[in-house]
């Protein structure tokens, strides 16, 4: 299922509202059965496995669940206290057998949840790793997400791009996990389940995406003030469209002379303290890389879509948009903002 | 039912239930062992992995005296006790004060290696997971004998002032248990830290 | 002036009369008191008042979680809202209330007169009860109450490093530290007590096997204090060494583990929650029977299932860590302690059923409660099933779903069997019932508000929202679900006013109780109601784990059964 959402305009907390009340009461409702990151809606190898000894776990418990609150339910009707009853019922203290037998059956049961559960383990977490498998490093910030491709020496943040992956040729993404600062964790329900990100630790996780598409997701390990910002778009593009976008993205910073003065005011700025633009004396690693910022959806980590007037907000003051966000007011000026924002546009 | 009734009166025979003091003590040595058992795993786990600075091997030395002296005092309480109980107090106070001096010494002990890690050798708490690790565990051990060595001291006093005699045996048997822990901790942290971790 | 009445003028039995009191003195005997029943209802009062500020945390939290992208609080005080509400719910509800039943209840229905250590116990409440207002003081400590002061914000369960000072700069984590760290010394304290009163303070005749289950199942709940509180002790105390003193136990920077704080938090923090379940169990295993009218089915199944809980629980710490990265023989290792502990906890279920069974159930208010609880723990038992398969946990994991299990546990078992305990023993504490068409009311209410939130919340969880999120995108479809939640929270909110009400309004004016208003038949329903301060004036001897049953029923006492 396709994850496309409904994007904003504007920061966090306004919503276009082009429809009328009533629409929005409906899609209010059908949107709660329509969720783009629902765990019931596997796209690749590792969710389809959890979703399938998922359905075996719900079959078990709920047949357990119907079986001991039928005879609950039972009970409190049948042997309930009646106005002609006199005296004390029949004292009973207990049964050996029946211990037993309430002991064997829930046992058993549970040895074939085991042994499905440890399958499923294997399958996922023992799986050999194909030749053709692509490498992706994920590197987890307060309150972003840095992705690396050793192989190409790609750098970029928040949006991760990987190939979809053809189960008769596979080219499953691997990727290696850490963090910068505190526990962080990646969750894309419709692809895998969440594998935590800790700081002087690395985790290994997979995923096999079968259709192209946008799959949403978010941090899952509380991370601080904007742990709830933290989303996570992860593009799954055909082999052809990756390959063309890695190789777009290996590129040097694009050029434009007429926005040269934004360029020289970045420059002189801190803003080179914390971001890397490839080909300018920027070389930052604290903040996300910036070199194709413009070839991005959205900024600060899937919160805003990117165009001038969000990107000209966010520079102006990052608290407006995501409070506790670790980028600094810069205090530019309003000719300033305009050259900065100008230039940061063109990095396509 | 009416109020105060008590419930069948006809007696059973003796009715004899473990006592009290020693009950709640072997329940605080519990606590406070799963306590030290925390800080000595966290010692083994870090093993190895400090990034800097000194290693055990480099700067631990046995601390022979210390741990004599300390293992000592675990039997010259014991006398304390058992004298005690046979109401013999001089003895017995004779006894409570050795067990004083045995773990005063071993404090002196430890105080003059701290002083030489410190001062020599430059581990401090805050050098690298070693120096964390390592002042924490002796000195959380430490801060129990410091504790033990207040009530044996207040003991002592009273034995020194002729106030103590055979009904408190038991107190002192209770107090007893306690420092038999203090010394159970030191032999695990000696074995981990001194022999083990080096 | 009227002389004051004396001994002449008065019936035999009647108590002496006392000059009348000043407040003042009142106020000096509940603080000063020794008096294990008074100290019980100082526990569960302090208790209470935190049960109401804790809830008033929850309702900021579902106001601003009703609708996707609501600012009715900021990122940061949302954010301390959830650290306190855990916290506070655990420490300062959670313990106090089952410690103040556990203080109340184990020596009467034991035959004793107090507990062993009452100085101790009296010093363990006042510390406890310390360590919450220090807790509290953090939101006006520092900054003042502006944006919730320096309240923690750190998760009740303080992952680091995101605690070091580092990431926590100022005092919030510390005042986390230390009132928590207080209320575990104060936790010990009471464990210790109850075990020595247990082992060494029963009446004649009550040998272990012939104990009720109450105290049995605080006796396992006391042990496992003692191995568990230890650890999250320890692990305090290596962050505060950390923050305070440069130390490097979590630091990462210096090579330290962000692992070893989730080690060690959860070897303490799982066998909590059974610390929490096992008191319930014990009233559970006291009013069922009573008002089913038979003896509990398997008494030494139900103490065997008990020990085996208490043993296992210590080993299954990790299933709140599967991902983190464990490998797959830890996964594997964990789900497997997890799904065992299962059998034991099925076996109480069944066992409570078989009570039921062939019995006379009669429909008082602690009963509905009681049923209730069947259900719902047993719905909570089953999410743990699901949770316990490590995969399973790699979507469910850190999501509402874990939520709304573990709030069916402490809300749907744990405090609905509180509730029944209140109306059970409330009229042994102030000798008057409380009313049972408040009681009544106070269920139904309280019941539709707590399905409509936690088992909607269950959907939430499936549709991929993590938790503690101050909010959320409107696309993921969570809104609607979280409105549901929103409302039910209104329904608690009323039932839990009319439960106060009830509380205060019989206090006076609830019907009079009398010793043994239930027909029951333990101990603690053969002494006057409210107790005498001695509570028996003559130690009593019994032979059988009914001693009521027994002199109500001459002709077939449980002596020749057990």
């Amino acid at each position: 299922m396709d994850g496309m959402g409904n994007m904003k305009d504007m920061p966090a907390g306004h919503v276009m509202n082009h429809e009328s009340w009533w629409h929005h009461a409906i899609h209010w409702v059908t949107d709660a059965f329509t969720s783009p990151t629902s765990i019931f809606s596997p796209q690749a190898t590792p969710a389809h496995t959890v979703f399938g000894l998922s359905m075996l776990v719900l079959a078990i418990t709920l047949a357990i669940f119907l079986t001991v609150s039928g005879l609950l339910l039972y009970a409190i009707i049948r042997f309930r206290h009646r106005a002609s009853d006199r005296g004390e019922p029949t004292q009973v203290y207990g049964s050996k057998q029946i211990e037993v037998l309430w002991t064997v059956i829930p046992i058993l049961i549970l040895v074939v949840l085991f042994l499905s559960t440890i399958r499923v383990i294997s399958v996922t977490e023992m799986a050999k790793k194909p030749a053709n498998a692509l490498d992706v490093v994920v590197i987890g910030h307060q309150y972003w997400w840095e992705y690396r491709y050793p192989a190409s020496g790609v750098v970029t943040a928040n949006e991760l791009h990987i190939p979809t992956s053809d189960p008769k040729a596979p080219t499953p993404t691997y990727m290696t996990m850490s963090s910068a600062d505190v526990d962080h964790s990646f969750w894309v329900p419709n692809l895998a389940g969440k594998m935590d990100l800790i700081p002087n630790k690395v985790n290994v996780m997979w995923m096999d995406p079968r259709n192209s598409g946008l799959y949403l997701g978010q941090c899952a390990q509380y991370c601080g003030m904007e742990h709830a910002k933290m989303l996570i778009r992860v593009y799954v593009d055909t082999p052809t469209d990756f390959a063309k976008w890695i190789e777009h993205q290996k590129t040097a910073a694009a050029e434009d002379p007429q926005t040269a003065e934004g360029r020289v005011a970045f420059e002189h700025t801190a803003c080179v303290n914390c971001h890397t633009v490839r080909g300018t004396a920027a070389q930052g690693k604290f903040g996300p890389d910036l070199t194709h910022l413009a070839s991005r959806d959205t900024l600060a980590s899937g919160v805003i879509k990117n165009n001038p007037q969000n990107l000209r907000q966010w520079l102006d003051d990052p608290d407006s948009i995501k409070r506790g966000s670790l980028m600094p007011k810069m205090n530019l000026s309003s000719k300033e903002l305009d050259a900065i924002t100008a230039y940061l546009a063109s990095l396509r | 039912m009416s109020a105060h009734t008590a419930v069948l009166k006809q007696s059973t025979d003796e009715w004899k239930l473990p006592d009290k003091g020693k009950v709640g003590m072997i329940c605080l040595i519990v606590a406070e062992a799963a306590i030290f058992i925390i800080f000595v795993l966290a010692y083994i786990f870090y093993l190895g992995k400090s990034l800097s600075g000194p290693t055990p091997a480099e700067v631990l030395q046995l601390p022979i005296l210390g741990t004599v002296c300390l293992l000592s005092s675990s039997i010259t309480i014991h006398f304390a006790v058992t004298s005690l109980e046979r109401n013999a107090a001089r003895l017995s106070t004779f006894w409570l004060a050795l067990t004083v001096l045995l773990g005063g010494i071993f404090l002196a002990d430890t105080a003059r290696e701290w002083h030489e890690l410190i001062y020599e050798h430059g581990l401090t708490i805050r050098t690298n997971l070693f120096g964390t690790t390592f002042y924490s565990l002796v000195g959380l051990h430490a801060s129990h004998v410091v504790v033990g060595l207040c009530l044996l001291t207040l003991a002592l006093l009273f034995g020194v002032a002729g106030k103590l005699n055979s009904s408190h045996a038991h107190r002192l048997g209770v107090l007893s248990y306690y420092w038999h822990f203090v010394d159970a901790v030191w032999v695990v942290v000696f074995l981990v830290v001194y022999v083990l971790g080096r | 002036m009227i002389p004051s009445p004396t001994a002449a003028d008065l019936p035999l039995d009647a108590p002496p009369p006392y000059p009348k009191k000043l407040w003042l003195d009142a106020v000096n005997e509940w603080f000063t008191t020794v008096d294990h029943k008074r100290i019980g209802m100082l526990y569960i009062g302090y208790a209470l008042f935190f049960l109401v500020i804790a809830g008033l945390e929850a309702a900021i939290m579902r106001i601003q979680l009703a609708v996707p992208n609501n600012h009715f609080v900021s990122p940061a005080v949302f954010n301390r809202m959830f650290t306190m509400h855990g916290t506070t719910m655990v420490f300062f509800v959670g313990m106090p209330i089952l410690f103040g039943f556990g203080n109340y209840l184990v020596p009467l229905m034991i035959g004793a007169r107090d507990m062993a250590f009452p100085r101790l116990n009296a010093f363990s409440f006042w510390i406890s009860a310390f360590g919450g207002l220090l807790l509290y003081f953090s939101f006006v400590g520092g900054d003042g109450l502006y944006g919730a002061g320096t309240a923690p914000d750190v998760g009740w369960f303080a992952y680091a490093p995101l605690t070091a000072k580092l990431f926590s700069p100022g005092h919030s984590t510390d005042y986390w530290i230390l009132g928590v760290f207080l209320s575990g010394i104060g936790s010990v304290g009471t464990a210790l007590n109850i075990v020595t009163t247990i082992v060494c303070m029963r009446c004649k005749g009550m040998t272990m096997g012939k104990m009720p289950l109450l105290p049995w199942l605080y006796l396992v709940t006391s042990a496992m204090v003692f191995i568990a509180v230890g650890p999250l002790t320890a692990a305090q105390m290596m962050l505060g060494i950390d923050r305070f003193l440069g130390a490097h136990f979590f630091d990462v920077q210096a090579g330290g583990s962000a692992v070893l704080w989730m080690h060690f938090f959860w070897i303490f923090g799982h066998p909590e929650v059974y610390i929490l379940v096992l008191p319930a169990f014990a009233f559970a295993n006291e009013i069922i029977p009573v008002f089913s009218r038979k003896p509990i089915f398997g008494y030494s199944a139900m103490v065997g299932a008990t020990v085996l809980i208490g043993f296992i629980s210590l080993g299954v710490w990790a299933h709140h860590m599967f991902t983190v990265g464990l490998g797959p023989a830890g996964n594997s290792f964990f789900t497997l302690a997890t799904m065992i502990i299962s059998v034991p906890t099925g076996i109480k279920i069944f066992n409570w059923l078989a009570t039921l069974w062939g019995g006379r159930i009669r429909f008082a208010t602690p009963m509905i409660f009681s049923l209730a609880f069947l259900f719902q723990f047993l719905i909570a038992g089953l999410t743990g099933i699901m949770l316990s398969a490590a995969p399973f946990d790699w979507q469910l994991g850190n999501s509402y779903f874990v939520v709304a299990h573990f709030h069916f546990v402490l809300v749907g078992a744990i405090l609905y069997m509180i509730f029944a305990a209140f109306y059970y023993w409330y009229p042994k504490m102030f000798g008057r019932m409380l009313s049972e068409t408040l009681g009544k009311w106070h269920f139904w209410l309280f019941t539709i508000g707590f399905h409509l939130t936690f088992d909607f919340m269950h959907i939430p969880g499936i549709l991929g929202m993590p938790r503690r999120i101050y909010t959320y995108e409107a696309d993921r479809g969570w809104g609607m679900w979280n409105m549901i939640e929103s409302i039910g929270m209104i329904f608690q909110a009323a039932a839990i006013l009319i439960f106060v009400w009830n509380l205060i309004r019989s206090y006076r004016q609830g019907k009079e109780a009398g010793p043994d208003p239930w027909d029951a038949w333990t101990l603690e329903w053969s002494t006057a109601s409210p107790p005498p301060h001695y509570n028996f004036a003559e130690e009593p001897v019994v032979h059988s784990r009914r001693p009521m049953w027994d002199l109500k029923h001459p002709e077939a006492p449980d002596s020749n059964y057990e």
